[in-house]
């Protein structure tokens, strides 16, 4: 049992890191991460023994960020819709980018900021996204895709070339 | 050339960002991006956006861990009412312990950490920039370095690294934590770039000893020398950035 347990804590890191960066919120992450521990604590019979624990890991985290925000009523918007459109917010011209990757982020639909981060900082491959997402792999590269592209008109790099500013 | 037409697909372009193409297949690729800048661009943001990901969020990493984040602090095998017992007296254990140990336990990042990972976060952010990469160049660096030294409240310098092998390009003004920090650019005969962060308040013990971080992809030497801190990063090997990091220290107390 405490040999298990061991292995759920050597997996805190990591989540606490990908939950930061979904939520975008220290104390939010955080919850998500204790809320995580403890379902993967009830159920860790369900766990088969050599079976990647991280992945396991990382879909009860996935499944429990889901449930968040279903309850807390945001809107949620079925991603099949290739027609979905997000309000592009006007970048600011100054000050650091990094500010902006993270509020981008979070103005990013559930559904891409969970592929791109899982490819992006788990570093995971497409296949393990598939598995620990539950999806099938050609809906996680067309998910990375659209959700990149998104990205990247989010933090305004898109319009970057064009508007040739000369300070 | 009767290839000009092929199109690689998309799922292939984000492995290719990703590092998860093959030697062969990532040749042929970055033949097609020469011939599609459009392209190439896109691809580069790409990359860009798994740098800075991983530059904002490793250090999470090292956070210390919660007080009482543990699947062991869970309560086990009791009785129902038991368990309810247990649930509520840890309840109210946790809220008193998080109540007398409110300010002990959230973690403060130490100042000199805080800044090295805003040094390293600034350099992946503008050593990539091609129109931009400096707010003003070396051409008016005497400027450059009285601005600056005004607005940290410190005389600083530019260090001259020629030594070793590395032009100043110029600098920028940038939001520390504490203030105003200045970052300097620098670039050498491939076009590798470094970045010197200074920042001034710095609490200095007066040990000018080196220290190294590493945050993504960027090493980071870091020392304190008379309140003023500052930050080396660059994506070379750790040996060849210590060299600069000794070169700017000279350059600095001469």
């Amino acid at each position: 049992m405490s040999e298990m347990n061991s292995s759920i804590a050597e997996q805190i890191p990591r989540l606490r890191r990908y939950a930061r960066a979904l939520t975008g919120d220290r104390n939010r992450a955080d919850d998500l991460v204790q809320d995580t521990l403890e379902r993967a604590w009830v159920k860790q019979h369900l766990w088969r023994r050599g079976s990647d624990l991280r992945a396991w890991m990382f879909s009860i985290m996935h499944n429990t960020f889901i449930n968040q925000v279903r309850k807390s009523q945001l809107p949620m918007v079925e991603m099949d819709d290739d027609a979905l459109e997000v309000p592009v917010r006007a970048t600011q011209e100054d000050g650091l980018h990094m500010r902006d990757l993270v509020s981008a982020l979070v103005e990013l639909p559930v559904e891409y900021r969970e592929v791109v981060l899982l490819v992006g900082l788990e570093q995971m491959s497409y296949e393990e996204v598939a598995q620990v997402l539950g999806i099938p792999l050609g809906t996680v590269m067309s998910r990375l895709s659209r959700g990149r592209e998104r990205l990247r008109t989010l933090m305004g790099g898109e319009a970057a070339p064009m508007l040739r500013r000369v300070k | 050339m009767n290839n000009n037409d092929m199109q690689i697909p998309e799922h292939e372009l984000h492995a290719y960002v990703d590092g998860r193409l093959d030697a062969a297949r990532r040749a042929e690729v970055d033949a097609w991006l020469e011939r599609h800048p459009g392209a190439a661009e896109r691809l580069h943001a790409y990359r860009q956006q798994n740098d800075m990901m991983q530059a904002l969020f490793n250090p999470v990493l090292k956070e210390p861990i919660p007080l009482g984040m543990h699947p062991r602090a869970r309560p086990r095998h009791f009785p129902m009412p038991l368990r309810y017992a247990a649930m509520i007296s840890a309840m109210v254990i946790s809220g008193i312990l998080g109540w007398s140990l409110r300010g002990v336990e959230a973690p403060q990042q130490k100042p000199i950490m805080a800044m090295v990972n805003r040094a390293a976060l600034a350099h992946v952010v503008y050593t990539p920039e091609v129109l931009h990469p400096v707010e003003v160049s070396k051409e008016q660096e005497a400027q450059l370095v009285h601005w600056l030294s005004k607005r940290l409240g410190n005389n600083i310098r530019a260090p001259h690294l020629a030594g070793a092998g590395y032009e100043l390009m110029g600098g920028r003004l940038l939001p520390g934590n504490q203030g105003p920090v200045a970052q300097f650019m620098y670039q050498d005969g491939k076009g590798q770039r470094l970045t010197l962060y200074i920042s001034s308040k710095m609490a200095g013990k007066g040990e000018a000893s080196f220290r190294f971080a590493q945050e993504g992809k960027v090493g980071v030497f870091y020392w304190v020398d008379e309140d003023l801190g500052y930050a080396l990063s660059g994506e070379i090997a750790k040996p060849d950035l210590l060299k600069v990091a000794n070169n700017v220290y000279q350059e600095l107390n001469k």
